[in-house]
């Protein structure tokens, strides 16, 4: 059980990123990595969203789709509960923790639609997860794009401060090249894990 | 079939479900707005120029109302609208004066003279990175309107060449600031009627050869500044405006015609 969760977190992280090896998620990656706070502020936010939708989605799959059949509606029930859910989750948060709704609150509307979601529910289904491997996956895999997009922050800031970067490289081209160093290096990870 | 209605019927009860949850969420969860926020917002020009530092207007009201942005922080409102904040939110503001954008370049097409004819995007920035512009003197204003561009209200207009601020309708934004390349504009007080409108740093022998208006750094105005308010920054003159008292006598005795009265319209 322990090898199995330990397997699944690093290779969620590392091995199959969501942003740096999947390619998922990148516009919120390229969009709000512009200083540390808000990419820690993001990665928080798209964290709890997996798990939470990661839970949800599971739920929908195996009691709602499978006993009825209609499977192939999955991608587009998943997008509306998902949708529904961030909604919801928002407006409790504004009621009930305003601490948890100001670092959080902006970025959960952003990432409700994000591939990056839809993707861990539908990879929880095609793994064949059961339900607490499926929110810790979801978990794992937030984790990971927060570690990608926190990572990217740290290094736009550095280079903002004191690269000195070509003019016409300046703003998105340079770091544009940087998400493709940084991919390229987690590429290495891979065979981390057998 | 069967597949089809079963799949509408269950997609629209979801959807039902869902909205109505949404519905009842939105009433069990509502959040009073603060009123002092919606009082002050508008109060606040709406322009979302972003100019404060803030996403929105929306955004610097509630700022406002928490006391982490300052009642006068939006550079755009006026004095009236600053007093009506102050006054819904039962604090003083002293009196402070209105800047406005001056655009510090006075060589238009008819006394500064070209290196080469340039023909390609019409852009400050991007003809700054040939050769630094096409005209001879590397400091001067393009005339292509990046500021033009950036401003929101207007309050820039391009006259032979140069951009020129128009001080009734400039707002204090800032915004033309970051986009000049040259970096020509700053902000003054609007009540200091006299500025050296040259940022030339050449040697006053070049800056005369590229145009006939540019300061050549002959200090004679800071010795005619009975205030002190003249000071050379290498071969450049320049005007504090807070020691300035606008006597003109600087004007008077400059040879080029760089410090010149700005006219009142």
């Amino acid at each position: 059980m322990f090898e199995q969760i330990a397997t699944s977190f690093i290779s969620a992280i590392l091995i199959e990123n969501f942003v740096l090896v999947r390619f998922l998620g990148i516009c919120p990656f390229l969009g709000v990595s512009k200083s540390l706070s808000t990419a820690t502020g993001m990665g928080g936010a798209v964290v709890f969203v997996m798990a939470l939708s990661s839970a949800i989605t599971w739920l929908t799959q195996y009691y709602i789709l499978e006993p009825l059949g209609i499977e192939f509606l999955q991608t587009l029930t998943f997008i509306l509960v998902i949708a529904a859910l961030v909604q919801l989750v928002e407006l409790i948060l504004k009621k009930t923790s305003r601490v948890l709704y100001n670092s959080l609150g902006v970025y959960l509307p952003l990432i409700t639609t994000n591939c990056a979601i839809l993707a861990v529910c539908i990879i929880n289904i095609q793994k064949g997860f059961d339900f607490i491997n499926a929110v810790l996956y979801g978990t794992f895999a937030g984790m990971g794009f927060t570690l990608a997009i926190v990572l990217f922050a740290g290094i736009r800031e550095r280079m903002e401060l004191f690269s000195d970067i070509p003019e016409n490289l300046r703003g998105f081209p340079i770091s544009l090249i940087a998400a493709s160093l940084v991919s390229l290096a987690f590429f290495g990870f891979q065979g981390l894990v057998k | 079939m069967n597949e089809i209605i079963l799949s509408t019927i269950i997609l629209g009860l979801m959807g039902i479900v869902f909205g109505a949850g949404l519905a009842v969420a939105s009433k069990i969860f509502a959040v009073e707005e603060n009123e002092l926020a919606v009082k002050v917002r508008a109060l606040l020009p709406g322009a979302n120029c972003g100019a404060c530092g803030y996403p929105g207007c929306d955004n610097l009201a509630a700022a406002i109302v928490d006391g982490t942005a300052r009642v006068f922080d939006c550079p755009v409102s006026n004095e009236a609208v600053v007093s009506q904040i102050a006054e819904i939110l039962g604090v003083q503001v002293k009196n402070t004066v209105r800047e406005v954008a001056r655009v510090l370049c006075s060589g238009n097409c008819e006394v500064s003279s070209n290196k080469f004819l340039y023909d390609g995007i019409k852009d400050c920035s991007a003809v700054t990175q040939i050769f630094g512009g096409f005209k001879s003197c590397y400091y001067g204003c393009l005339g292509f309107g990046n500021c033009q561009k950036a401003c929101p209200f207007g309050a820039i207009n391009l006259d032979k060449g140069i951009a020129i601020v128009d001080e009734n309708k400039c707002k204090a934004c800032g915004l033309c600031v970051k986009a000049c390349p040259k970096m020509l504009i700053t902000m003054v007080p609007v009540n200091k009627r006299y500025l050296v409108f040259c940022k030339s740093k050449d040697k006053g022998a070049t800056t005369k050869k590229y145009c006939t208006v540019g300061c050549i750094g002959c200090t004679r105005c800071v010795k005619a500044c009975a205030y002190n308010a003249i000071t050379m920054e290498g071969p450049l003159s320049k005007i504090d405006p807070c020691l300035c008292t606008n006597c003109g006598e600087c004007e008077k005795v400059c040879p080029t015609h760089s410090i010149v009265k700005i006219s009142e319209k």
